[in-house]
């Protein structure tokens, strides 16, 4: 599947896509949910929390193991998708397209540091398949 | 180097995610483990167990020796083609493997054996005979393959493919196999389903796999085997008991015969021993996933005790998280117990299993 070029990434395959009005949404990628398999649990964190970059913030359950899912930058979460507790396989179907949390940046300029499709792209290339 | 089954190719062609199971390389799934753990509860899937071992005990004094090494009572199998689920323990009473014998002649009995216990189960098997019985013949059948088609089904869609084998196999019932052409056809399984477990020559086993998913049944991975059988309420050797673990504690009392006064390895230490534990089913209550090695903690009239999950999953039928832990004796069906998953304690409930049994919900 190809990597959305409007989206940042992290090496930790979390995707990032930075709102008009400043805030982040964030969401695991295809690769995450292909190496995960099947999901049946996601535990998302609560409308108020305060993460720091690369804190864990979240975990997705699949039949196979727990993955915890990392603030890719800091912030507070601003809204949480709890429709996707009932139905974590969409997860699966469309990676991109479902997001798990939104973060108000705690400092913007770590949105610099985060990749860009073909960053990401070569995090894949490097891992062992 | 991994290991490979007959099938390893026709897997990859048939877009099998490959993982590495105990050093062989083994379909995980063909896309979603759910939907192949669905199609086998209402429709038909097929398994390549090839990874296990048939082992055949050939020669005069088979079913004497064959009392002596296995924990449950070969004289309940007496008319050709008859399985037995047993344990095969040490001395000490601790569980070597689990696996089932099929009484074919009394101077042929077949084993199969689990995959990563196989060489281990051999040479102790090897080793007895020496002592035991010098004169008998153990062959493990490396040139075969093992395919098992479960679900409501299955059987028919064998039937199909197979012209001629309805007639042969349609009257075996559960735990009974017998030949159709050079094809060993069992009416076993793992994954509390009906349906075949079949063990053929290694080079047909392509071209039967194909005919079958030509006919309809969906190729199911090692994912759904092992969610099929969590349901079911059957153990895996090496998670929810080792060399370490009696039968006793192994929710495998049933498989045991002490009442007999047949002498077999191991019987000295179970009767001896005093079990403190047993092995009994969860399901958790609230949202998560329970998973092996969690600690279960409860209480026992006032008395606080520590468990813990030997294995743990999601149940796809139910739609919640299910698992099979190893806790104190006197905590029974309906207690309410927590169990330690990452920083919080979820409640669970200790339920009587088999969880699912051919395709319904029995918790």
């Amino acid at each position: 599947m190809s990597i959305p070029s409007d989206l940042k990434y992290t090496r930790s395959h979390e995707w990032v896509k930075i709102e008009a009005d400043g805030t982040v949404t964030i969401g695991i990628t295809d690769h995450a949910q292909e190496l995960l398999g099947d999901m049946v649990f996601v535990e998302l964190p609560k409308v108020g929390d305060s993460f720091s970059q690369k804190q864990e913030c979240a975990v997705a359950e699949s039949v196979k193991a727990a993955a915890d899912v990392y603030s890719p930058i800091s912030g507070e979460v601003i809204e949480v998708n709890s429709a996707l507790a009932d139905s974590p396989e969409k997860i699966n179907q469309d990676a991109f397209g479902s997001w798990l949390f939104k973060l108000k940046p705690g400092n913007p300029a770590e949105l610099d540091g985060l990749l860009n499709a073909a960053g990401y792209q070569e995090v894949l290339d490097s891992e062992d398949h | 180097m991994l290991k490979k089954t007959p099938l390893n190719e026709t897997h990859r062609q048939m877009n099998a995610k490959m993982v590495d199971f105990g050093g062989w390389d083994m379909p995980l799934h063909y896309g979603s483990q759910l939907e192949e753990h669905h199609k086998v509860r209402q429709d038909a899937g097929m398994f390549d167990v090839s990874h296990m071992l048939p082992v055949d005990i050939k020669g005069d004094g088979t079913r004497d020796f064959l009392r002596k090494l296995v924990a449950n009572n070969v004289d309940k199998i007496t008319i050709p083609g008859k399985a037995l689920y047993t344990c095969m323990l040490t001395p000490q009473g601790g569980i070597i493997d689990d696996l089932i014998v099929y009484f074919l002649t009394e101077s042929w009995f077949r084993i199969v054996v689990n995959a990563g216990t196989a060489d281990k189960d051999v040479a102790w098997i090897r080793k007895q005979r020496d002592v035991l019985a010098p004169g008998l013949e153990i062959t493990p059948r490396h040139d075969m393959a093992m395919i098992a088609v479960q679900g409501p089904n299955a059987r028919a869609k064998v039937w199909q493919v197979l012209p001629g084998s309805q007639a042969v196999t349609e009257e075996l019932k559960i735990f009974q196999s017998t030949t159709f052409n050079h094809f060993f056809i069992a009416r076993t399984g793992y994954t509390g389903e009906d349906g075949f477990e079949i063990i053929l020559p290694a080079e047909e086993a392509p071209a039967f796999w194909k005919s079958l998913h030509a006919a309809g049944v969906a190729p199911a991975g090692l994912g759904a085997r092992d969610t099929l059988r969590l349901e079911a309420g059957m153990n895996l050797y090496g998670q929810d008991m080792d060399e370490s673990t009696s039968p006793l504690e192994s929710g495998l009392n049933w498989t045991v015969d002490l009442k007999s006064e047949r002498d077999f390895i191991g019987k000295q230490a179970l009767l001896d021993s005093n079990p403190t534990q047993q092995l009994a089913g969860l399901v958790l209550l609230d949202r998560g996933v329970l998973r092996s090695h969690q600690k279960v903690v409860g209480q026992i009239n006032g008395q606080a005790f520590e468990g813990e999950i030997t294995s743990g999953g999601f149940s796809p039928t139910i739609n919640q998280s299910i698992a099979l832990a190893r806790i104190a004796t006197g905590v029974s069906p309906g207690d309410e117990v927590q169990v330690l998953v990452r920083d919080k304690q979820l409640r669970a409930k200790v339920v009587k299993y088999p969880f699912v049994r051919n395709g319904k919900v029995l918790i």
